[in-house]
């Protein structure tokens, strides 16, 4: 009863890593308690995370355009073959199953049969998350060359290598459920999957390498370790590698910011105008309010109610903030909110009003780095057009060799 | 029969993706890499990555999935030669084998006092 | 002299502490460091600009391994030249007339052809050049060679890979990898040149002569070249010289803007 078809088997993760990861509390909850805002009451199982502070890049949140059609999951295509599932699934076959495992909480494996709406959740959201890490190369990317320090530059090599690990770790991830990779790319690259908006934004000093690590993969870690535990088995299991591979990249963001604040006078005014510009597009990234009114009946809903998505948008970006504001306490940055405060009634901190038009029209593709980073992007890819069908070919004259000497 | 619990390939929903997205280049073909983490263990399936070769497989597995010496030793397969059982025969698979208690050596009355058993 | 000096990690030859024990061959030691860091910086530059993502991650690694065997030498030099100067210092603070590396690796990154066929060559002269150097008379140069061997063998075997590739692809990849290897020709006699610092480390033991690894590098590059279908060009009319002697091409002070700008921006600043 063997079927030969080909399978996608892919994210599997040696013992050693969770041993890892659990060591540290992403999945068992029981890391250093010192590191877990001890305030913190904005949903209890957050909390029980542990210390996520060291944890490092991702970009899971699935932000949706409410005024566009998401992608096929929304046009009449969809809905036909929406249609055709549902009825396969009152026939009492997959639908069943797959619930009863939601249900369960156990994982959902890439052959097992799940809901299309789920799969193209899924494919959506990994393939954003991909492709932020793929495009998040290039803000500090464009750093390496002007490293002020051989150890800064071997420390941005390394991250920016990691970036591209991490694209492809979640490339493949996204592969079980049916798209080619260079189906991912063209949608990117065509503009009809988005990236993570905050590298739309410029890195105009050297600073700008430190904010991102410590402010924009710190906002990324709020979205990553609930993954972790996404229901989808391979987009976990690719979580928690890049959970442990990034351990040092926030690390590496905060050092850099304590340094230039301990140094000249242009040295704090650079981390401080880093600071400045970075902050108000990292709480953004969170996505925009998803609790209470606006979450009833939404796409976060479905996403929570499949394991997609564990916590809430706001309840995520309460919690950075709260994780934020000491740090930027320690390192001697302001951060440029006048409305920033502790609210001892709530055990928070309030902050201001987001600028939810700006986050719209940059995500809408008129922000001050859109077309340069995918202009960026398709050229490398173009350029090397020639390269991967030169290796096709190559295989191809191999594997008739091959045979000729066989025969 | 297992083709109905196949996934359908996500662009065969999607009315945009067919004509304009065909491509004159073809995909570098997928490769599952497999890494001993140390010596005494098993090779664990860590993930996949492209590459037109297996040679070149190997050298890519090499610098995505072993850049903190997570590894001694890969093995890459072509993701098309791996032949699985199907979720659809789940059942007849893996059941029948639950209640053959008698394979596990907790199923054994023996006095408690002999030793080495 | 320099804070960054106090915070380097340990690497093989930074770990030494030889303040104050003079040498005479700091100088050919400075050319195997600024080669390899000039590269370094060469080929981080295709990180975001390589065909496939799997190859951002190949060459980000030939850069690092690269970056680190520069700073492996760098305190080293400084150890022996009487300076005192940390990898920062030699790498961010002195001019293009002081730069001792040569013009191969300097050029500008032309298409993955180019690449290829630069690191073809380069890589062939590390093995060999490495290779003998394992055995120096210099107790820390010995243990930096011994470890970039490994690393550069690597680099040889992927260059190679793709030349291969490339050369026995399609038409187009051919006839580029043609183009590229006659493009890097005048550039690889100056590999070889027998110039004064590397004769006197040579005569102490401590140096190779680089005249001597000629035929070696020339079978292994050439052997890789025949495999991949393509010729050996060996005809140029003029060849690059000067980089050992600090004259250098006309990229050199782009490169060196560029890599400089924002530490000598900030005299004594910490990073």
């Amino acid at each position: 009863m063997v079927v030969p078809v080909p399978v996608r088997m892919v994210g599997g993760v040696p013992v050693g890593v969770l041993v890892f990861v659990c060591h540290h509390g992403i999945l068992s909850g029981d890391g250093d308690p010192a590191a877990a805002s001890p305030r913190s009451t904005v949903d209890p199982a957050l909390d029980a995370l542990g210390p996520i502070s060291h944890t490092g890049l991702m970009y899971g949140n699935d932000v949706i355009d409410p005024n566009e059609p998401l992608n096929a999951a929304e046009t009449a295509v969809y809905d036909a073959a929406a249609a055709h599932d549902d009825q396969r699934d009152s026939r009492g076959g997959v639908g069943d199953e797959f619930d009863a495992l939601i249900a369960a909480d156990q994982r959902i494996e890439p052959r097992d049969a799940m809901p299309e709406k789920y799969r193209e959740t899924l494919v959506r959201q990994i393939a954003q998350h991909a492709h932020s890490e793929i495009i998040g190369m290039q803000p500090e990317g464009n750093w390496i060359s002007r490293a002020p320090s051989l150890r800064r530059k071997a420390i941005l090599i390394a991250k920016v290598q990691d970036e591209a690990g991490h694209g492809l770790y979640l490339y493949s991830a996204a592969e079980t459920l049916g798209v080619d990779r260079q189906e991912l790319l063209d949608r990117l690259h065509d503009g009809r999957q988005k990236y993570s908006s905050i590298f739309n934004y410029p890195t105009l000093t050297w600073a700008d390498c430190g904010a991102i690590g410590w402010l924009v993969d710190g906002a990324a870690i709020m979205n990553q370790v609930p993954l972790c535990r996404c229901s989808y088995g391979p987009y976990a299991r690719a979580m928690i590698r890049v959970c442990k591979e990034e351990s040092f990249h926030q690390r590496q963001g905060f050092e850099i910011l304590w340094t230039l604040m301990r140094g000249t006078e242009a040295q704090q005014a650079m981390a401080q105008d880093a600071a400045d510009r970075w902050w108000w597009p990292a709480l953004a990234m969170f996505g925009p309010p998803d609790t209470g009114e606006a979450t009833k009946g939404g796409h976060t809903e479905q996403s929570m109610a499949w394991g997609i998505k564990r916590f809430a948008n706001d309840d995520l970006r309460q919690r950075f903030v709260d994780m934020m504001v000491p740090q930027a306490e320690k390192l001697g940055v302001v951060l440029p909110d006048p409305e920033l405060r502790w609210n001892d009634e709530r055990g928070h901190y309030d902050f201001g009003e987001i600028d939810w038009d700006e986050f719209w029209q940059v995500l809408r593709g008129d922000g001050p780095c859109n077309a340069e980073r995918i202009a960026h992007r398709r050229r490398a890819h173009e350029e090397g057009a020639w390269v991967r069908e030169a290796a096709n070919a190559y295989a191809a004259k191999q594997a008739a060799r091959t045979k000729e000497s066989a025969a | 029969m297992s083709g109905a619990t196949n996934p359908p390939r996500t662009d065969s929903h999607d009315p945009q993706a067919p004509a304009e997205v065909a491509h004159q280049e073809r995909s570098w073909p997928l490769w599952e890499v497999f890494v001993r983490g140390k010596r005494g263990l098993s090779h664990v399936h860590v993930g996949s990555l492209h590459a037109p070769d297996a040679t070149l497989a190997l050298r890519n597995a090499r610098d995505v999935y072993t850049r903190r010496q997570e590894g001694v030793s890969i093995w890459v397969v072509r993701a098309d030669d791996v032949t699985a059982s199907s979720p659809a025969e789940k059942d007849s698979f893996f059941d029948p084998a639950a209640d053959k208690v008698y394979r596990h050596p907790s199923f054994y009355d023996v006095p408690e006092d002999v030793e080495y058993l | 002299m320099s804070d960054n000096a106090t915070r380097q990690e340990a690497l093989p030859g930074a770990a030494e502490n030889h303040a104050g024990d003079h040498k005479p061959y700091a100088a050919y030691l400075l050319g195997l460091a600024d080669d390899a860091m000039v590269y370094a910086q060469r080929l981080s530059e295709w990180m975001t600009n390589a065909p496939q993502i799997e190859e951002d991650m190949a060459l980000g690694n030939i850069a690092l391994d690269l970056l680190g065997q520069a700073r492996a030498l760098y305190p080293y030099v400084g150890s022996i030249d009487g300076t005192g100067r940390g990898e920062d210092d030699y790498a961010m603070q002195r001019d293009e007339r002081e730069w001792r590396n040569v013009h191969l690796v300097e050029q500008e990154r032309g298409d993955f052809a180019d690449e290829m066929a630069r690191l073809l060559w380069f890589s062939a002269r590390q093995v060999e050049l490495h290779t003998a150097l394992a055995g120096s008379a210099d107790d820390v140069l010995a243990g930096v060679a011994g470890k970039a061997l490994k690393e550069v063998r690597y680099h040889l075997d992927h260059a190679s890979l793709w030349v291969v590739r490339l050369g026995d692809g399609t038409d187009e990849s051919h006839r580029r990898m043609q183009a590229a290897l006659e493009r890097v020709l005048p550039y690889l006699a100056e590999l070889f040149d027998d110039d004064e610092a590397s004769v006197l480390a040579a005569g102490l033991g401590v140096g190779v002569l680089p005249s001597s690894l000629h035929d070696a590098v020339v079978a292994r590059a050439g052997r890789v070249v025949d495999e991949a279908t393509l010729t050996l060009p060996n005809d140029s009319p003029w060849r690059s010289r000067g980089g050992r002697d600090g004259v250098h091409s006309r990229p050199m002070g782009y490169l060196l803007a560029e890599m400089q700008h924002i530490a000598r921006s900030h005299p004594g600043a910490t990073w």
